[in-house]
């Protein structure tokens, strides 16, 4: 260390230049990079998804189609496996249905009328609303303890068609409301209005207006309610549903007074998805053509019924502009 | 068409309904008879906590316009709306005071008072058209459905006219079963006009009818409701002063949900009382 004084050098003072971005030359590239790579991303996650329907829809027909016969369709099922069909399960599967409709349409569009229209909004009616969103996601075997003991031993009706509709409907029943209530919200508070300036009633403003205006939602919402109800087995299996059975229900019409009967309604019963279960069960090989063949069947229904609620929502939305 | 009102002195209100006589008198203008269709009373509303109408007290006068003209947010809708109720829709809302129809001096406002006979006295008419997304013909049956009427040749020949009255029926004579929405928004318009017409309503309320509107459809609803006044009272809510200029025989003038001043058009433009007026008027504030 001398001791020399040296002259103090100060470091040139700079002033301070605001830190700069990229330029856009720079800037461009990079963007579009992870442009690029998020559209490879979002495109890999939609072909695994489209891939795996392609491939279960391949296996399907692959191991189904050759024996998706006519004598298929409307067999009995049997002990021999050539001669297995659906038509109890299909039957059943359609009859369940009705019961399922009958039962959960009422019963889920007027409650959304009362939630959405009659209601006052307090803190009862919230919890009743979040408890029907709730519903929506309760496990469908739980909805099936609850029928098993409450409508089979409880009410005594026993494991029949009723029984497994019943059980269904209660089963979609959340659906069926929330969609109700989501179509009746789209009709503008003016129409509402208008109608109401006019001297209608609630009830007038109801069935004139909002119902007719969100019959398109509404149907949309049962249809898909009905596809989902038509693949469930979870819940029927706790109410009885039977995988061999040899005897359709009673037709609904005969030719005698009064021409209608209930009798179907309460005999034991079969559908689809568990024929597909109890044959998936059997050691035949022959037996699991057969139920991928009776799921083509499941699937067609399924398609059927979502297609045309596309059809009605297309129709509807060009048919009514605000 | 509606059975004359009878003048009633209600106490202590503006004399608006005198006030129009003299200057009816003065421009051998109108009727020089001047009744009162509606009074306001002590009127206050409310929403939730928030008072939208401080103590309101006016005339509305018999077969003549009334304007509601002020600033945005000074209560003139929500005066208006209280007239057919349409509060009652929506929760938290509160009215106090008294709203009389006259002649048989209903309270509109009372719990008593079905709201729905109430509605049936009034049309309206609102700020956005709002046609029903069915035919025209049944937009304008509408409320002759509603009263229960059925006879064919009625509700044809009902309708027909009220077209006519809402000078729409040249235009949509030969297509009345096409649906309303495809009609253009003025149009549409003075079918909301027709659908509260056909019912004969004894009071028209018009909310801002026209701001959604273009000059040319402006001035053929304004030139319908200068002749629709002969036979109807009608109420008006805007806020385009020289709309209340040419269309209305009294004019009220709100601030803050308080009804400043309410006078004959002419004097009120003319001759201000207020100096809130006045300034208003002449654009010194709004």
């Amino acid at each position: 260390m001398s001791n020399e004084a040296k002259p103090v050098i100060l470091p040139e003072k700079k002033t301070p230049v605001p830190r700069l971005g990229l330029t856009a030359k720079q800037l461009i590239p990079r963007l579009q990079l992870a442009d690029n790579l998020f559209n490879l991303i979002g495109l890999l996650s939609t072909s695994i998804g489209i891939l795996t329907m392609v491939i279960l829809l391949g296996a399907l027909l692959w191991n189904g189609a050759p024996y998706l016969t006519w004598n298929f369709l409307i067999s009995f099922p049997s002990t021999t496996p050539e001669n297995a069909g659906i038509i109890v399960g299909l039957v059943g599967s359609l009859c369940v249905m009705l019961v399922t409709v009958v039962t959960a349409v009422p019963l889920g569009v007027a409650a959304a009328i009362y939630l959405e229209e009659y209601a006052n909004k307090n803190w009862l009616t919230t919890i009743i609303e979040l408890n029907i969103s709730n519903l929506a996601g309760v496990p469908s075997i739980v909805y099936g303890l609850m029928a098993a003991s409450l409508i089979v031993y409880q009410l005594g009706i026993g494991e029949t068609i009723a029984t497994g509709g019943i059980t269904l409907g209660l089963l979609v029943l959340p659906v069926i409301i929330v969609a109700t209530r989501e179509a009746l919200r789209t009709v503008p508070r003016s129409i509402r209005e208008a109608a109401f300036a006019m001297g209608a009633t609630k009830w007038q403003v109801i069935h004139k207006h909002l119902l007719p205006y969100s019959a398109g939602g509404i149907a949309t919402g049962v249809i898909i309610a009905m596809s989902r109800a038509i693949g469930e087995t979870a819940p029927l299996v706790v109410v009885g549903v039977v995988g061999f059975l040899l005897k359709l229900p009673a037709s609904p019409v005969s030719s005698q007074f009064p021409f209608v009967n209930f009798k179907w309604l309460t005999v034991r019963y079969s559908v689809l998805p568990y024929q597909m279960f109890d044959w998936v069960q059997e050691p035949d090989d022959v037996y699991q053509h057969k139920a991928a063949a009776a799921g083509l069947v499941l699937i067609a229904m399924t398609l059927a019924l979502n297609a045309s609620a596309m059809y009605i929502r297309y129709r509807v939305r060009k048919n009514i502009h605000w | 068409m509606n059975a004359p009102a009878s003048p009633i002195p209600e106490g202590n209100l503006p004399a608006v309904e005198a006030e129009l006589k003299a200057v009816r008198i003065r421009n051998r203008i109108g009727p020089s008879e001047v009744h009162v269709r509606a009074v306001i009373k002590n009127l206050n509303f409310f929403y939730g906590s928030k008072q939208a109408l401080q103590n309101v007290n006016l005339q509305i006068v018999d077969r003549g316009v009334t304007a509601f003209i002020g600033p945005s947010g000074c209560g003139k809708s929500t005066l208006l709306r209280c007239f057919n109720r349409m509060h009652d829709f929506y929760p938290g809302n509160r009215y106090d005071g008294e709203i009389l129809l006259y002649p048989d001096r209903t309270n509109v406002l009372s719990p008593e008072t079905n709201p729905v006979a109430m509605r049936l006295r009034t049309g309206m008419v609102f700020q956005k058209p709002n046609p029903f997304p069915k035919s025209i013909f049944e937009n304008v049956a509408y409320g002759l459905r509603l009263r229960g009427i059925k006879d064919k040749d009625y509700l044809h020949n009902r309708v027909e006219q009220t077209l006519r009255d809402a000078a729409l029926w040249d235009e949509v004579a030969d297509r009345l079963h096409r649906k309303a929405t495809e009609l253009s928004g003025g149009q549409q318009q003075r079918l909301c006009f027709a659908r509260a017409l056909a019912n004969d309503p004894e009071i028209l309320l018009l909310d801002e009818p026209t701001s959604a509107l273009d000059p040319i459809a402006t001035a053929r609803i304004e030139e319908m409701v200068l002749q629709l006044k002969e036979k109807i009272t009608i109420l008006m809510v805007t806020h385009n002063m020289e709309q209340a200029a040419r269309v209305s025989d009294v004019t009220a003038f709100m601030y803050l949900g308080e009804l400043i001043e309410a006078a004959p058009t002419e004097e009120i433009f003319e001759r201000p009382k207020k100096d809130l007026t006045e300034k208003y008027l002449t654009g010194r504030f709004g």
